[in-house]
């Protein structure tokens, strides 16, 4: 009894006090920037990058793994930031542009679902399926709402059922042998429903895409209401990015 | 005291001779009587069966040989069920028909293969007093998809037989295609809970392949990742056992330990998962005199709080009652059917590749052992891991001077025509990587066995006669990894 009573004082108050405003160390790889137009960096960098997440003047957050190997090798050119807000409602806005008229780069944004926002102020259900994931995804969902992240405070939690639930979240690339259970799943979701896509793997296949043994079919024919970079993504993206989908960050 | 290792790892070969098939099959029973155990054992493209025998502080002993002209010969898991496993892939990817082998099923249904996921041939029971619950692939939590099909009587269960496959990615496939080198961060999604695992196994191979070593400060740094993985994790399936069983105390406990090591990965390398720490030929991140003396604080921190929480949690009469004899695993079993880490170590198995087989950087290892086999001592076990890995870090930081990652080394292209076995003990148990290359340095193939792959099994017997509510317990004891065995 005393151990325990020792054990829970110095455990004390363990929750992040707002994780939407969380500081993050600085070594953390979050919303990259692109700080110059440089051909000869990019050209190079993209035979570097392991899912050809580089292109002409630009970086797609929905294909990087966060390896830092563009970074590491031109660091003139491209920066990863502090900055876990990397979530975005529209695919297209993942991938990081440089802009020529403002010399700047472009920064994705989540626009708030007006429906979601109207139905799930404060309770909103998730309902996880890991499709070819490697568990990292999986841990860091599992993570945001331990006793630190702590999403149960909003109303958000990952329920058992597919019946109980308000979306889907999907982890992994989706493997050919995953496909009918995902769909399946998909399908005993009561609607109105939206479909989450969190880390790499589920955004673009990540690592896989080029794999035999990945089917995205399905997926392709899908809207996703919102897309949570990360290899994995970081407990403090997915709950920023859920709070934003949501109407909920000022 | 085991027997020093003569060798120098990892190990690396030229293909040896091709026996006749007679000869290949009786070399493995004569080695497996003399108390080796297999590695690996599978078909190439090139029709070749290749098996790796070990045994401890020895260098292991490769065989080859063809396949048989007749696709069929007479299967070793009668007499060695070790083996079992290994037979069953290579009839799945091969159609070579081990005779008489007792479960010849589908392992992860990999592309092309002739077996189809909805006609999984589950054993069945016609009797009217047993019934059937079929759990998965998706399952109520958070975690990843398998399929479970219980054979119960009332609530006891008689007979769990595990489905998996569903995470199959072809992640061998995708290994071996390509500039071997750049293969960071496929291997260290591997199994993504054990990127430095599988991680530092990958780059020992390509190291060992093209001929380079790392310097001892840099192998030291990657080291202490290994067991900062070991630690983080372990606390994972403590706060996960804890849940299990409703002692809501430790579960919170754990959890906030293990968020405080993970950051610490993350305050060194950016991943609270150790992704990105390693490469081949070193590592990316260093670590300063500032970041050294940092970690070792915070470790010696949550110290002494884990050993506050594991001796509140293991006087608890409620968690000792449920863990007690839960779920028990012999000693025999973990030794006949090649179970590994904390699985085989609380069944009073005392393997360990960090002794068995040491990278360069550990000295003097002993595994820690327990003889219950039980939920209890897998849980122990853990515990333990983890003051044993603080003091290993402890240790090595203590000595470490400040580590710069421009200390990595550059990697020429691979030597042609060699196989290179390396093995890394990763917190679920010996991780083994296997990488051939061709006449000219591209590479042949990549085959990756991860300890779940044998382990899986362990959880099978351990729930035989146990109650259908304890199942989840049971699996959380050996948290085994779905997509390291699907691949």
């Amino acid at each position: 009894m005393f151990n325990l009573l020792k054990a829970r004082i110095h455990h004390g108050y363990q929750a992040i006090p707002d994780p939407l405003n969380a500081a993050i160390h600085p070594s953390f790889p979050g919303l990259p920037t692109i700080l110059r137009a440089c051909k000869e960096d990019f050209c190079s960098a993209s035979s570097l990058c392991p899912t050809g997440a580089i292109g002409d003047n630009s970086l797609d957050l929905g294909k990087c793994v966060f390896c830092g190997e563009c970074t590491r090798s031109f660091p003139a050119t491209f920066a990863f930031n502090p900055n876990f807000r990397m979530a975005s409602s529209r695919r297209e806005s993942l991938i990081i542009r440089w802009d020529t008229q403002s010399n700047t780069c472009t920064a994705p944004a989540v626009e708030v679902n007006a429906a979601l926002k109207k139905l799930c102020i404060r309770s909103f259900a998730l309902r996880n399926v890991s499709a070819g994931g490697c568990n990292a995804c999986e841990l860091e969902l599992g993570a945001s709402s331990n006793v630190n992240f702590d999403m149960g405070r909003y109303g958000i939690e990952v329920v058992a059922s597919p019946r109980h639930a308000d979306a889907l979240i999907l982890t992994g690339p989706v493997s050919k042998n995953m496909e009918q259970a995902l769909v399946k799943t998909w399908e005993a979701i009561p609607e109105p429903r939206v479909l989450i896509l969190c880390g790499a793997c589920a955004i673009s296949g990540g690592s896989f895409v080029n794999s035999d043994a990945i089917g995205r079919d399905w997926l392709q024919t899908m809207q996703p209401a919102l897309y949570i970079p990360g290899c994995p993504a970081h407990p403090l993206s997915i709950i920023h990015g859920l709070m934003s989908l949501l109407g909920r960050v000022k | 005291m085991k027997e020093k290792a003569q060798y120098v790892y990892p190990f690396l070969y030229v293909l040896p001779a091709i026996l006749d098939i007679t000869d290949f099959l009786n070399g493995i029973r004569n080695l497996c009587l003399a108390g080796y155990f297999p590695l690996c054992f599978f078909g190439t493209e090139r029709r070749e069966l290749l098996c790796a025998m070990a045994m401890a502080a020895k260098e292991p002993i490769l065989l080859r040989c063809l396949f048989p002209q007749d696709t069929q010969y007479q299967s070793l898991s009668m007499e060695f069920p070790a083996f079992h496993l290994f037979e069953r892939e290579l009839w799945e990817e091969f159609g070579i028909i081990p005779l008489g082998h007792p479960w010849l099923k589908p392992v992860r249904f990999p592309r092309d293969c002739r077996q189809s996921m909805e006609q999984y041939p589950f054993f069945s029971s016609e009797s009217s007093a047993l019934h059937e619950v079929g759990v998965g692939p998706v399952h109520a939590g958070v975690i990843e998809p398998g399929h479970f099909r219980f054979i119960c009587h009332g609530e006891r269960i008689e007979h769990l037989e595990i489905q998996l496959g569903y995470q199959h990615r072809g992640i061998m496939n995708l290994l071996s295609r390509g500039d071997i080198r750049q293969k960071m961060p496929l291997a260290e999604s591997i199994a993504g809970d054990t990127a430095i695992g599988h991680g530092l196994a990958y780059c020992s191979a390509i190291e060992s392949l093209c001929n380079v070593s790392v310097p001892t400060a840099l192998q030291t740094v990657r080291l202490i990742a290994l067991e900062l993985e070991r630690i983080a994790m372990h606390l994972a399936d403590l706060s996960a056992l804890a849940g299990d069983i409703a002692y809501l105390s430790g579960q919170n406990f754990f959890a906030a330990l293990r968020t405080a090591i993970i950051n610490s990965s993350l305050a060194i390398c950016g991943s609270r998962f150790g992704k990105r720490w390693l490469k081949p030929g070193g590592i990316n991140y260093g670590l300063s005199k500032e970041q050294n003396s940092l970690l070792r604080s915070t470790l010696e921190e949550a110290g002494r709080q884990i050993e506050r929480c594991t001796r509140a949690m293991f006087a608890d009469a409620g968690v000792l009652n449920r863990f007690d004899s839960t779920g028990s695993v012999s000693k025999k079993a973990a030794l006949e059917l090649n179970f590994s880490g904390v699985t085989a170590k609380a069944s009073g198995l005392a393997i360990d590749a960090r002794c068995d087989f040491p990278l360069s950087g550990y000295a003097n290892f002993s595994p820690l052992c327990l003889d219950s086999g039980d939920v209890f001592a897998r849980a122990s076990i853990r515990a333990k891991e983890i003051e044993q890995s603080l003091d290993m870090i402890a240790h090595m930081l203590s000595t470490l001077p400040p580590v710069s990652a421009k200390d990595s080394v550059s990697l020429p292209p691979p030597m042609p025509d060699k196989l290179c076995i390396a093995i890394t003990e990763g917190w679920r148990g010996r991780i083994v990587h296997v990488v051939k290359t061709d006449s000219e340095g591209g590479t042949e193939f990549y085959r990756v066995i991860d300890p779940s792959l044998h382990n899986w099994f362990a959880l099978a017997l351990a729930v035989r006669n146990e109650g259908i509510s304890d199942f989840p317990l049971c699996n959380k004891s050996f948290d085994l990894s779905y997509c390291g065995t699907d691949l």
